[in-house]
C-alpha cells in the first residue's frame, strides 16, 4: 500500500530545502515567498512505500488566493495519510496560525520546527514538549539545510502516516464562537463528510462561498445557520471570519509566550542591516541599478562573451567543424551526407551551443538572487513604479526569472493574487529578452554594430518600454480594468545561498537548455537544412545548388511579404523568424544554415558579405525588434496555455504579442526610413495611423474605472 | 480616525480595527495584522510606497491603498 504524506507549511520556510532533503530530489530553492508553483512529489528516502507530496506555501487556508485553494483542495479532497507541517522556528507566531488550520483537517499532523541553527545561534529555546501538548501533534526540531534531526522526523512522519495517529486540535475558540459551532454540527448532522466536520463546521462559520458551494445546503438550513452565525457577530461586534482569525491568532501568541524564549529581543541582525542600505530611501534605486547592470553586463559582455567567443571561434570554428569535415573526407562519405552533418546538424546546433556559457553565467547571477532574499526587495522597492502602469511590484519576479527563461518566469506568476494582474504578468512576462533571445540579439549587434554596447541593454529597455506601454494599455481596456491587486509581502531574512542550490539551479536551466539542443533544435535544423539544400532545381526535385531554388526558399516567399513593411522582406528573415517560434535560438541555427555558413557566431564576419545584401542597420533592427516582442517559444507558449487556462486568453496573449510586436517594428523601420531618406510613402503613412492609435489607446481616459471585480479561478491548472 | 496609511516611520501602533470585507481584509488578518496587534513601522520605499513594518516578529510590507482599511492607534 501506498501512504501519501503532504508537505504543507509557510512560504519561504524551507520547505523545497526538506523536500530535497526527505526524497533526495533536486529541486532549487530560492528565498522569496511563492518559489513551489506546482505540486512536486517524491518518495521518502528509506521508504519506498511513502510518496511526499510538496505543496506550495500558503499563510492560511482562506479561500482567496490560487495557490491556498490548490493546497486545501488538496487537502479536502485528496486526503492525504498525514500532513508534514513544516514550522520556521525564527517565526513563530504567523507559522503556527496555519497549523491551528491544519489541525482541523481531521488528517494526522507531524510539525517540523525548522531552522534549528539558526535559532540555537540566536540563543533562542523552542519547548517542544509544551508545543506538542497544546498543540496536539508531534513536534520535532529539525535542520533541513544541515539535516539534523531528520532521520527522526523521517521514522515519526513514516509511523504517523501508517498508524494514521489522528492528532485531535486541542485549541478551541471563544464561548459564544464554541456555542454556534456546535448548533452548526449538530444543524448538519450527516451531511459533513466523517473526520472532517471540525473545519467543514468552522468555514461554515466563516461563511466560506467555496464551502458553502461544495455541500449545496438547502437554503433554509444556510439561514439556520447564517442566524447562528449572526448572533455571534452581535455578541462580539465583528465579522465571522475576524472573528476566528483573531481568536486563532490570541491563541497563537498566548502559546508562543510559554514556549518560546527569544533571546536578544532588540537587536539589529545582519538582515536588517543589509536592507539599512539596500532598501534605503537614496541608495535603493542606483543599488538596484547597479546590480541588475552587472548582472547583464558580467553574463553578456564580459566573461559570457568571452567563453562564448571561445566555444564558437575555437572549438567549434577551428577544431569541430573543420575536424569533422577532415575526417568526413577521409571517410569518403558522399558529400550530401557531409552537407547533413557539417553544414546542417553541426551549425545549426553549434550556433546554439556556443552561448551555454553565457547564459550560465548569467544562471549564477539569476540563482544568487533568488536565494539570498533580494528579490522580495526588489518588489519592494519598485512596486510604485509598476503599480503607475497596471502591474505590481511582484510583477517584477516573473519578469526577472524570465530573463533566464520565459516558461519558469510565466509560471512564477502564480505568486500574483487577482486574476487580471496575473493575467497581464503572463501576457507582458515574455517581452523581457530570454536568454535564448542572447543570442539574436548579439548576432544583430555583432553583424550591425560592430558590437556596440549599447545594443544589448537597448533590447532590455525595448522589453521594458513593450511592458510598460502594453500595462498601461491594457489596463484601460474592459479585461483589466479594476483596482490593482493588492501588496501584501513577506520580506524574508537575507541568508548566504549554499554552493549547492545555486549549482542545482544553474544546472537545472543550463540542462534543460543544452536538452532542447539536443532535441528539438537538432530536428529543426535538420528539416531546416532539407528544406534549404533540395528543391526543384533544373532536373527535377533533388539537392540544388542555389539556395534561391529550394523548398524552404517557395514557402519562404509565400510569407516574407506580410514583413516587407518592416523592412526585411527577404524569405530567408521569414523563415528564421517561424523558426524562431520553435525555439528562440533557433534562430540564428537558421541562419547558420540558410547563410551556408559552417558556423554563424555571434561575431557575424561570415555574415557581412551576404547578410549585408538582405538587411540595411534599419532592418535588422526592425527584425530584431520584432522577434524579441511576438510570441514566444513553443515552450513558453505552452505555459502560457497553462497558466491563462483558457483557449481564449491564451490565443488573446499570443495575437497581442505578435500584432504590438508588428506595430512597433513597422513604426520603427517606417519613421527611420522617412528620417533617412524623406520618402513619405504608404507605409510611413501607415506606421502615422498606428502611431495614432497607440497614444490614443496610450492616453484616453481610463472608461473602466470602478469596476473591482476579484474573480478567482477555482480549478487552477496542473 | 488614523489608519496605516498615515502611520509614521519608526512609530509604535496598536491594531484598532480592520474596515472592509472580502479578500484583501482576510488576506491581511492572515498575515497577522489583527485586533491588538502591536506593530512598528521600519521604512517607506524610496519611491513612497509601500511600507514596511515589524509585525509578529518578522517584516511585512504594505502598500498604503490597502494599509488604509487598518485602523491604528500609537502606543
Amino acid at each position: 500500500m501506498q501512504y501519501k504524506i503532504a508537505l504543507a507549511g509557510n512560504p519561504n520556510t524551507g520547505k523545497t530545502t526538506l523536500f530535497n532533503a526527505l526524497t533526495g530530489s533536486n529541486q532549487f530553492v530560492g528565498n522569496w515567498p511563492g518559489v513551489t508553483v506546482e505540486k512536486k512529489e517524491g518518495t521518502l528516502i528509506g521508504h519506498p512505500d511513502i510518496l511526499i507530496q510538496d505543496l506550495p506555501g500558503i499563510y492560511s487556508l482562506s479561500p482567496y488566493t490560487l495557490e491556498e485553494v490548490v493546497s486545501r483542495t488538496y487537502l479536502v479532497k485528496e486526503r492525504p495519510d498525514a500532513i508534514l507541517n513544516i514550522v520556521d522556528g525564527t517565526n513563530l507566531e504567523r507559522n503556527l496560525y496555519l497549523t491551528t488550520q491544519l489541525m482541523e483537517l481531521g488528517i494526522p499532523v507531524i510539525m517540523a520546527v525548522n531552522m534549528l541553527d539558526v535559532t540555537r545561534k540566536n540563543g533562542d529555546i523552542i519547548h517542544t514538549d509544551i508545543l506538542s501538548s497544546a498543540m496536539g501533534c508531534p513536534v520535532l526540531e529539525i535542520s533541513a539545510r544541515t539535516g539534523e534531526g531528520l532521520k527522526e522526523l523521517v521514522e515519526t512522519a513514516a509511523k504517523t502516516a501508517k498508524h494514521q495517529t489522528l492528532s485531535e486540535p486541542r485549541h478551541t475558540f471563544s464561548g459564544p464562537v464554541e456555542h454556534a459551532l456546535a448548533h452548526i454540527e449538530e444543524a448538519t448532522q450527516g451531511l459533513l463528510p466523517e473526520h472532517q466536520t471540525r473545519w467543514y463546521v468552522i468555514k461554515l462559520f466563516e461563511r466560506d462561498s467555496n464551502v458553502q458551494d461544495s455541500l449545496k445546503l438547502s437554503p433554509g438550513l444556510l439561514d439556520h445557520i447564517n442566524s447562528n452565525i449572526e448572533a455571534v457577530e452581535n455578541e462580539l461586534d465583528d465579522d465571522a471570519e475576524s472573528i476566528i482569525t483573531n481568536e486563532r491568532y490570541q491563541f497563537v501568541s498566548q502559546l508562543i509566550s510559554k514556549c518560546a524564549v527569544k533571546k536578544n529581543r532588540h537587536q539589529l541582525t545582519t538582515s536588517d542591516k543589509i536592507d539599512r542600505i539596500v532598501t534605503n530611501r537614496f541608495l535603493a534605486l542606483p543599488i538596484f541599478a547597479v546590480i541588475m547592470f552587472l548582472v547583464y553586463y558580467v553574463s553578456v559582455t564580459t566573461i559570457g562573451t568571452d567563453a562564448t567567443d571561445w566555444v564558437n571561434d575555437t572549438l567549434f570554428g577551428e577544431i569541430i567543424v573543420p575536424g569533422a569535415g577532415e575526417l568526413m573526407d577521409s571517410w569518403g562519405v558522399a558529400d550530401w551526407l557531409k552537407g547533413l552533418v557539417v553544414d546542417g546538424i553541426i551549425s545549426g546546433v553549434g550556433a546554439v551551443l556556443g552561448f551555454v556559457p553565457q547564459m550560465v553565467v548569467l544562471f549564477i547571477f539569476l540563482a544568487f538572487l533568488e536565494a539570498c532574499g533580494y528579490m522580495a526587495r526588489i518588489a519592494f522597492i519598485l512596486d510604485r513604479a509598476f503599480r503607475k502602469f497596471g502591474l505590481s511590484g511582484k510583477s517584477f519576479i516573473p519578469m526577472l526569472i524570465g530573463s533566464g527563461c520565459g516558461v519558469p518566469g510565466i509560471m512564477a506568476s502564480r505568486t500574483i493574487e487577482n486574476q487580471p494582474d496575473r493575467r497581464m504578468t503572463i501576457m507582458t512576462t515574455t517581452f523581457i529578452p530570454c536568454s535564448a533571445k542572447m543570442p539574436i540579439i548579439a548576432l544583430i549587434a555583432g553583424a550591425y554594430f560592430h558590437g556596440e554596447w549599447w545594443v544589448a541593454p537597448s533590447a532590455y529597455f525595448v522589453g521594458i518600454g513593450a511592458i510598460i506601454v502594453s500595462g498601461i494599455i491594457l489596463k484601460k481596456t474592459k479585461m483589466f480594468a479594476g483596482d490593482p491587486a493588492p501588496f501584501i509581502m513577506e520580506l524574508p531574512a537575507y541568508h548566504m545561498p549554499t554552493i549547492g542550490n545555486i549549482a542545482r539551479s544553474v544546472w537545472e536551466r543550463s540542462s534543460s537548455f543544452i536538452k532542447k539542443a539536443g532535441t528539438v533544435i537538432l530536428l529543426s535544423t535538420i528539416l531546416v537544412w532539407f528544406l534549404s539544400s533540395f528543391g526543384y532545381g533544373d532536373e527535377g526535385f533533388g539537392m540544388v545548388e542555389d539556395l534561391n531554388d529550394s523548398v524552404l526558399s517557395a514557402i519562404g516567399q509565400k510569407i516574407a511579404w506580410i514583413f516587407a513593411p518592416l523592412g526585411w522582406g527577404d524569405w530567408k528573415a521569414a523563415v528564421a523568424a517561424f523558426t524562431g517560434l520553435i525555439a528562440k535560438e533557433n534562430l540564428v541555427g537558421t541562419f547558420g544554415i540558410l547563410y551556408g555558413l559552417a558556423e554563424a557566431s555571434e561575431e557575424g564576419e561570415e555574415f557581412w558579405g551576404t547578410f549585408a545584401q538582405d538587411f540595411s542597420v534599419t532592418s535588422a533592427y526592425s527584425f530584431l525588434v520584432f522577434n524579441l516582442l511576438c510570441a514566444p517559444c513553443v515552450a513558453a507558449m505552452g505555459a502560457i496555455r497553462r497558466e491563462m487556462n483558457s483557449t481564449k486568453w491564451w490565443l488573446g496573449a499570443i495575437g497581442y504579442q505578435c500584432g504590438f510586436a508588428y506595430c512597433i517594428a513597422l513604426c520603427f523601420y517606417q519613421f527611420s526610413e522617412f528620417i533617412s531618406n524623406g520618402v513619405f510613402g504608404v507605409g510611413t503613412a501607415a506606421a502615422c495611423v498606428v502611431t495614432a492609435l497607440i497614444l490614443y489607446l496610450l492616453f484616453r481616459p481610463a472608461p473602466h474605472n470602478d469596476t473591482a471585480v476579484v474573480e478567482l479561478n477555482p480549478s487552477p491548472s496542473k | 480616525m488614523l489608519t496605516l496609511k498615515e502611520a509614521q516611520t519608526g512609530h509604535d501602533y496598536e491594531v484598532v480595527k480592520l474596515h472592509g470585507t472580502g479578500a484583501m481584509k482576510r488576506h491581511i488578518m492572515d498575515m497577522g495584522l489583527t485586533k491588538g496587534t502591536k506593530l512598528h513601522i521600519r521604512r517607506v520605499a524610496p519611491l513612497g510606497d509601500p511600507v514596511e513594518m515589524t509585525v509578529r516578529g518578522y517584516e511585512l510590507s504594505l502598500r498604503k491603498a490597502d494599509a488604509e482599511i487598518v485602523e491604528i492607534k500609537e502606543c
